[in-house]
This record gives C-alpha cells, sequence and structure tokens, in this order.
C-alpha cells in the first residue's frame, strides 16, 4: 500500500478532534433530551394547569418552575412535579380527585407568576379555563340510575350555568324523571369540584384537558332551526308545504298527536280492526 | 504506599485550621444559609425568601430570577413579564461584580456534592478517570439554547442537576436524590471534578457574566511561592492560576480567568500567603517592586 506523507500540525490536529468530540457529544446529548422532551411533554389527563394557564406548549416555553404560584395557593391546591413524577419536573399542576381549585376571586396564582406562564390577563376567575367537566362515567352516574344525588350540580360554583340537570323521561320505570347533569363548555372553569365532590369511589364526572373533553362541530355545519331564527323565515325557498297521503278525515299533527281523526264516521265496524276479528274467537269460546 | 501530603496539610500546620479553611467555612456558611433563607417559610412559616432559584420573591417585594433560565425561555420562544426581567437583571448584576461562577462556589447546592467528591478522591488517593474538556461546557451551554429553540420549550430544566436538586430541596425531592447521587459518583469515580468543572451548562452562563468582575483574586506574593502546588490541587479550575501566579515580572498578579468561582480555596491553602482578594485592577506598589529588586541584587 502506498503511503504518502501529510503535512499536519500535531497539536492543530489534536485541538480539531478534541472540538469535534465535544461537539458531538453535546449534539448527542441534546439529540437525546428533544427525544425524551417529546414523550414526556404530553400532559397526563389528570393533571391541570393553574388558571390562566397558557397552552401546554406555550406554557412549556414560560415557566421557569420556581414555584410560586404554589406558594400563593391558600388551599395547597397547587404543586410543582417532582422528579419521577408523571407529570414534566418542575411544573405546577392540580389534581383535582384530591384538591380541586377554590376559584379565588383575586386569583393569587396567576399575580404571584413572574413569566406571564399563567396569564396576568386573566383577571375574572370564572373565565378561566383549566380544563372541562365531562360526565365520562354514565352507567355509574346516580342520576342517570334515576337517583337524585345531584352533587356535582350543587357543588359548581357555577351552578346552572356550567353544569344544569335536564330532566328527560325514565323509560325504565315509565313515569319517574331522570335529572341529567349536563355540562355547559361555555361556562365551566374545569375547577374540578365536580369530580372532588362525586360521591362514588371512582369519580363519575372528570375534569380533562378541553382538547379531550369537547369535540368540535365542523366549521360549516349549520343548525337550520337556528339559522332559520336569526333570519326571521326559512332560508330554504319555497318552503313547500308538506304533502300527506292521509285516509279520508284524517290529519297528522306535528305536535306529538300524529294522526288524527277529524270526525267519528259511523260504519257497521269498530273503530279498531282488532275488536272486528277478535268478536268471532270470543263467540266460538 | 506512600501517599503525597493533602493539600493545605503545610497551612494547616502554619496558621491553624481555622485560618486555613476560613473562606471555605465561610462559602459553606453562606450555601446552607441561602438554602435556610428559602427554607425558613416551607418549613416553619416564616418566609423571607418564596420559590426557589430558578425565581423568588424576597420579602414580597424583590424579585430575583435566574438569567439563564430567562435565557433559555426566550430561546424557546417567549417574552417574559417584567418581574421576571427585572429579576434577572438585578442577578446578573450582581454576578457581573462579584464575578460571575461565585454562583457555583458560593451558592449552588451542587458545589457541596462535588466538593465532597472531589475531597474524598484526595482523601483515599483516587486518580484518574475520564477527561472531558473544559470547553465541553460551553458546547453543551450552546446545546441547550439550540434544543429550546428547536422544541421551544425548556428543554435543559428537564434534567438540570442545579435547579432539579435546589427545587427538590424547597418543593419535595422526588426522584432528585438520584441526581445528587449521580454526580457524587460521576466525579468521584468517572471524571475528576467533572461536572461542575467541565460539563455544566449552568456553570458556563455564569463564567460569560466574568469577563469584567471587579472582584478578583490576586497572587500578590507570587515571589514567595514555593512551588508546592497546594493551590493546582484544591482549585476546581486551575487553569485560572499559572497567568497570575507564574508571569513575568511585568504581567499581572491578578487571576482573570472567567472560570475563577473566587472561592478563595487557593487563599486557604497557601501556606506561604501568596493569594488575596483584591480588586481586578491591582498593581503591586512601586515600593514593594523595588524591595523585589532590591532582593534579587542583593
Amino acid at each position: 500500500m502506498a503511503r504518502i506523507k501529510l503535512k499536519v500540525d500535531p497539536s492543530r490536529r489534536r485541538f480539531l478532534l478534541r472540538t469535534a468530540g465535544q461537539a458531538c457529544g453535546a449534539a448527542l446529548l441534546g439529540m437525546g433530551l428533544l427525544t425524551l422532551s417529546r414523550q414526556s411533554h404530553s400532559l397526563p389527563a389528570e393533571a391541570i394547569r393553574p388558571p390562566g394557564a397558557l397552552a401546554e406548549k406555550d406554557f412549556l416555553s414560560a415557566c421557569v418552575r420556581c414555584g410560586l404560584c404554589v406558594r400563593d395557593c391558600p388551599y395547597d391546591t397547587l404543586k410543582l412535579a417532582e422528579l419521577g413524577d408523571n407529570v414534566l419536573t418542575g411544573t405546577p399542576y392540580f389534581t383535582a380527585r384530591n384538591i380541586p381549585c377554590e376559584m379565588c376571586e383575586d386569583i393569587p396564582c396567576v399575580v404571584a407568576c413572574p413569566t406571564g406562564a399563567l396569564d396576568k390577563s386573566l383577571t375574572d376567575i370564572n373565565e378561566s379555563r383549566m380544563g372541562l367537566a365531562a360526565l365520562v362515567d354514565q352507567e355509574n352516574c346516580l342520576n342517570f340510575h334515576g337517583l337524585r344525588c345531584d352533587v356535582c350540580y350543587r357543588v359548581c360554583p357555577l351552578i346552572n350555568k356550567a353544569i344544569s340537570l335536564q330532566a328527560q323521561h325514565n323509560p325504565r320505570t315509565g313515569k319517574h324523571t331522570l335529572f341529567i347533569p349536563v355540562v355547559h363548555s361555555d361556562a365551566c372553569t374545569g375547577c374540578g369540584k365536580c369530580e372532588y365532590a362525586c360521591v362514588l369511589p371512582e369519580a363519575a364526572i372528570k375534569v380533562l384537558p378541553t382538547r379531550l373533553a369537547k369535540g368540535a362541530a365542523a366549521e360549516h355545519y349549520r343548525l337550520g332551526w337556528e339559522e332559520k331564527q336569526k333570519a326571521g323565515k326559512p332560508l330554504v325557498t319555497p318552503d313547500t308545504e308538506h304533502q300527506y297521503n292521509l285516509p279520508e278525515g284524517y290529519r297528522y299533527e306535528h305536535g306529538g298527536e300524529g294522526l288524527i281523526k277529524e270526525k267519528d264516521e259511523t260504519t257497521p265496524f269498530g273503530s279498531n280492526p282488532l275488536d272486528t276479528l277478535n268478536k268471532h274467537q270470543e263467540q266460538s269460546k | 504506599m506512600t501517599v503525597a501530603l493533602r493539600p493545605g496539610y503545610e497551612a494547616i500546620q502554619l496558621k491553624g485550621w481555622l485560618k486555613a479553611h476560613q473562606w471555605l467555612l465561610l462559602r459553606r456558611l453562606t450555601q446552607v444559609s441561602v438554602l435556610a433563607l428559602f427554607l425558613s417559610g416551607p418549613l416553619f412559616g416564616f418566609w423571607i425568601i418564596k420559590g426557589n432559584i430558578a425565581s423568588s420573591l424576597t420579602l414580597e417585594v424583590l424579585p430575583l430570577s435566574d438569567p439563564y433560565l430567562l435565557t433559555q425561555s426566550l430561546f424557546a420562544g417567549h417574552w417574559p413579564e417584567t418581574s421576571l426581567v427585572i429579576g434577572a437583571l438585578i442577578i446578573t448584576a450582581f454576578y457581573f461584580l462579584v464575578g460571575g461562577r461565585v454562583y457555583c462556589g458560593w451558592i449552588c447546592p451542587v458545589n457541596m456534592i462535588t466538593d465532597f467528591s472531589a475531597w474524598l478522591r484526595t482523601r483515599f488517593n483516587i486518580k484518574g478517570g475520564a477527561q472531558f474538556g473544559r470547553e465541553s461546557r460551553y458546547w453543551l451551554l450552546a446545546m441547550t439554547f439550540i434544543t429550546a429553540t428547536i422544541s421551544g420549550a425548556m428543554v435543559w430544566e428537564m434534567v438540570n442537576p442545579v435547579t432539579v436538586i435546589y427545587r427538590g430541596l424547597i418543593f419535595g425531592m422526588g426522584l432528585a436524590w438520584l441526581v445528587m447521587l449521580a454526580l457524587f459518583l460521576f466525579d468521584l469515580f468517572i471524571a475528576p471534578r467533572g461536572w461542575c468543572s467541565h460539563l455544566c451548562p449552568m456553570g458556563a452562563f455564569y463564567s460569560l457574566l466574568a469577563r469584567y468582575t471587579p472582584v478578583r483574586i490576586s497572587a500578590v506574593k507570587r515571589e514567595a511561592c514555593n512551588d508546592c502546588m497546594d493551590c493546582y490541587a484544591i482549585c476546581p479550575e486551575p487553569q485560572v492560576i499559572p497567568p497570575a501566579l507564574k508571569g513575568t515580572d511585568k504581567s499581572s498578579h491578578v487571576i482573570t480567568g472567567i472560570n475563577c468561582s473566587n472561592c478563595g480555596r487557593c487563599i486557604d491553602v497557601c501556606s506561604k500567603d501568596v493569594f488575596k482578594f483584591t480588586t481586578r485592577f491591582y498593581k503591586p506598589t512601586d515600593s514593594s517592586n523595588t524591595f523585589k529588586q532590591s532582593e534579587v541584587l542583593s
């Protein structure tokens, strides 16, 4: 093998090699960290950020994990994640089932935040959106069984706004009413008092990150009846009258009564054809 | 097995144990006191400093924030609120005056861990180990900013031992004990003075604040040096010593290396009292020069 002599300054070569090693080491560590961060930066659903928290991605660029929000929380709701918790280390969160947010009017946690990770433009705690309550277990919720538990509804700081009870027919008994707790996303702050108070061993109503708790209608969807009301007239023209092929002397009522006989015409048969058929049966007995 | 005497042995004999450890003791006192100021609130309900070293509020008025974290936040794409900026400016100004890496030597809790490793190394004569260049920390510093930019989050803060440990001490350790143990073992068995003097990007950041620091240690009596090498052995950043100690007659006596943490251990261990805290503008007076020359001539 032919060899050629390279003109290399050994000290320069050493320097370049050392520098390359250091740069590559740092780069490898950086790539490892980036991979790790991808995996650990997703917030588990049971961990709720304090009121006013920026969207998770922005929050992680802003929060320096100083814990001043934790210190100013009068109810010890907030915690800083410890290393090894499933929440990103050092960031503040709370678990509604343990201690929910008491929704202080002066929002001390937001006031304490030096970074803006908790947005100071939040001045009315009712406007905060920490998450969204969702009645996730309709099989075990007592109200779905027809009982009047109502605890989630009663403890809600925005009762009748964030949670209301919707009366529904109870098909099991046929004569009672179900009072179904319904969460309204336009008012629910995600404070978690409903989840905390749920009487079941495992809460049937839970505060979830809004991204998990809420669906979204397609942008082009319109509710026809609302549009009609807004416009004050039908939007589909002409609004033709519906034609029914009904027997003579009958009409159809839309309010729920259904088919209605206009006047009692006298026939040799009763109004129910079955009576006529069964008459012979009874006679033969 | 013959073992070299521990650095500072001669100084202890000559000056007494207390005098040969005065800066070390003062430093430990500072480290523990600062931690105590943070802990008095959570432990005893007596609130002096609230928060942790990332950002804090002293006596409900004075905001103090870490400029390194602020910088990471900026790279991640967030412009913080004024109180964090003010806090970081105060801290920056402070370390600009006293020396950036005073943070490492006098405040940072990791210093106690790695100093303990270093002490054990001397005590049990543990030699050698992996060598990382001291410039590695600057590459790591750049890495923490680049990863913050790419991911839009302060990625380094997932693992930054300094903030993880300090926060752990104040807000609950979790697995931060493991980080402490890891650093201890790393410095003890893997790389001598590995973390604080070679790798830590936080220290690297603070070193950049020390370029014009007025408070510096000088080898004021360098002609008295008897080359015992104790200062080199005890110094976590011994590369900063020679320019001041072994300079030519005209060169400065001041240790200007940005990685000097003003820890004062060289002052402690020197039996000849070569080193002294001075300003960076220190110049030996003419009289001492003439004295020196006359000494040489005689």
